[in-house]
């Protein structure tokens, strides 16, 4: 008997033919139901059906009118104001990250137990459950007294410390040899010379995994955009699909051309950092 | 880590460790260091996680009315919270989407792994395809759910249950079937989470046991159920833990299918806490809410750290 005893079930090319058409199937079924409707999706944002209930992974007739009506219906506004949440998010999120895992994994001092502590116990605390009085703080900032509701910073700076970032940081910065960063000390190096020249051009690769993830992490944000913006102006993509679907003049087909735009960017990012994407997940095991 | 790179350092920088050992010490002499590293992100923490935080406890005490000044009122906030109906159903919903939603996907998501594990190409590119919902912003799944349920004999849900047979449904619309519809949209999206995490998982299985299970004449089904499952053990109590604290906090995904509707038969706590704070105004009560929300989070995050610790010894 020929057995593959690579894997739990066996399956591969020395099975029957049958048992590999029916792999095969279920492998098309998985395609089908999973990344169907998002192909469905972008099809339908250049299909000229007005149908509410209609998607169809086949063009029926090929257009852009629903991206030309939906230019009037302020979408651009939607997709720039998450481009600038997200792309001066992450910037600030990933140097925020770096900077403190560097001294959470290079150096010994005292109380470096607690902070690292403290860091795990704010991965307990999404927005969600601090919703009410974030919104309280926003608007009124302790010893600034700013006021940062209803604009796009509002959205950026609760986000910018995050805990994912930080340990996963951590982790792979305490992997970087000692003897590099002495060879460097040894050269005259300052603190930052280490750190900018030796400890992180040596961890590139967490950097994408950090990159990847927290670009996920802002652009899927819901909550927080939706505390903080009142005026329309300011909606990011996501929120705004929502008053393009409950508003009667606008058609199904302007609210999937948003939808596809909301979810392009997160795919291509996806599809572009795989690696970094699958190593971060199956190594960090947290989402959120 | 370190362990792995001791070998590379050749012997002969052996006698030097302890001069550099002294001057490491030396340099970290200077306190204030890492902490100029560490400020920009502590100051953040501080400003929107522990302030915050301490607000909502503080609230929760209090009768809260924005410029006229907050009067304390002791507990009778969560007094009220847990005596309206509404809460006792939020917090029987979230559980019911949470039991539902976590071992659906888990079965989903263990299924998906056995089926598209392996190396091939092939492999890579279906698990990619399936992987997508996961990297998909929640609010674009929610608009897609709500095509994907249109509520008449043409909507793409019902024609699929009609080829078994079955009656259309009113799907997000009824309050028969609100709850169910938001639990199918989250395994949808929660398998191939899983699946990934999963398959991760099985690399480490011990080959040789399969080996020896087929010499015993064990067939696939003794195989994954004797040595596949508990070898991964460990990866699905991980899973579970992280999927019940997302669980408790789900807000999205309901607030777009359904806003906790019709007639409140899929209100959860989130929705409901946003629904008190942000419609209704009641700003202790719900504070009072974020607060259970809080404590159970920290329970359940803690019960599984001493439970897992108390396995490992």
């Amino acid at each position: 008997m020929n057995r593959n005893l690579d894997t739990a079930l066996g399956l591969g090319s020395q099975n029957p033919v049958w048992l590999r058409a029916l792999t095969a199937l279920a492998c098309a079924v998985v395609v089908l139901l999973f990344a169907g409707p998002l192909v469905a999706l972008l099809v339908g944002a250049f299909s000229g059906s007005h149908d509410p209930s209609h998607l169809s992974l086949f063009p029926t007739d090929l257009t852009l009118e629903n991206w030309r009506a939906a230019l009037d219906r302020n979408v651009l506004r939607y997709l720039a104001n998450s481009l600038i949440v997200v792309g001066i998010g992450l910037l600030l999120q990933m140097a925020v990250s770096v900077l403190a895992a560097y001294s959470l994994a290079r150096k010994k001092f005292r109380g470096a137990g607690i902070v690292l502590l403290l860091i795990m116990a704010t991965m307990m605390l999404p927005e969600e459950i601090l919703a009410i009085p974030l919104t309280i703080v926003l608007s009124d900032l302790p010893l600034l007294h700013l006021n940062i509701t209803d604009s796009l910073p509002g959205m950026i700076v609760p986000l910018v410390a995050w805990g994912f970032g930080i340990i996963v940081m951590v982790e792979f910065m305490k992997e970087v040899p000692r003897e590099l960063e002495e060879a460097a000390r040894l050269d005259g190096a300052g603190e930052f010379r280490v750190f900018w020249s030796v400890v992180l051009p040596a961890v590139t690769p967490a950097l994408g995994v950090i990159g990847v993830f927290g670009f996920t992490m802002i652009w899927d944000q819901y909550m927080l955009p939706l505390l903080v913006a009142s005026d329309p102006e300011n909606y990011t993509l996501p929120l705004a699909l929502r008053s393009l679907r409950a508003d009667p003049e606008v058609g199904i087909g302007i609210v999937l051309v948003a939808a596809t735009l909301a979810m392009l960017p997160s795919i291509l990012a996806f599809l572009g950092f795989q690696r970094s994407f699958m190593r971060g997940i199956s190594s960090g095991a947290i989402k959120g | 880590m370190t362990v792995l790179t001791r070998p590379e350092t050749p012997p002969a920088t052996r006698p030097a460790s302890p001069p550099t050992r002294r001057r490491t010490s030396r340099r970290e002499g200077k306190v204030w260091v890492p902490w100029l590293f560490l400020a920009p992100a502590l100051v953040l923490f501080l400003y929107f996680k522990f302030i915050p935080m301490g607000q909502a406890v503080v609230m929760s005490f209090q009768d809260v009315q924005p410029y006229l000044g907050n009067s304390w009122v002791g507990t009778a906030n969560y007094r009220d919270l847990f005596a309206t109906d509404e809460f006792v159903a939020a917090l029987w919903h979230t559980a019911v989407i949470a039991v539902f939603q976590i071992t659906g996907a888990l079965v989903l998501g263990f299924a998906l792994a056995l089926l598209l594990e392996g190396q091939a190409r092939r492999l890579w590119f279906v698990r990619s395809a399936a992987f997508l919902p996961v990297v998909v912003p929640v609010a674009v799944i929610a608009e897609l759910w709500r095509i994907i349920y249109y509520p008449t004999e043409d909507g793409i849900a019902n024609q699929i249950i009609g080829v078994f047979l079955m009656e259309p449904s009113q799907w997000i619309n009824s309050p028969d079937s609100s709850l169910l519809s938001v639990i199918l949209v989250g395994i949808w999206r929660d398998a191939p989470y899983n699946m990934i995490i999963i398959i991760a998982g099985l690399v480490s299985v011990d080959r040789s046991l399969y080996e020896a299970s087929s010499l015993d004449g064990a067939g696939w089904v003794r195989r994954v159920r004797y040595v596949t499952l508990p070898a991964l053990r460990p990866v699905m109590v991980i899973l579970l833990t992280l999927a019940a604290i997302r669980a408790m906090r789900i807000f999205t995904e309901v607030f777009l299918l359904t806003n906790g509707g019709p007639n409140g038969s899929s209100e959860v706590l989130m929705t409901l806490v946003y629904q008190l704070g942000f419609a209704r105004n009641e700003l202790g009560v719900a504070a009072a809410g974020s607060v259970v929300l809080l404590v159970a989070t920290i329970v359940l995050t803690l019960a599984v750290r001493v439970g897992s610790k108390r396995r490992n010894a």
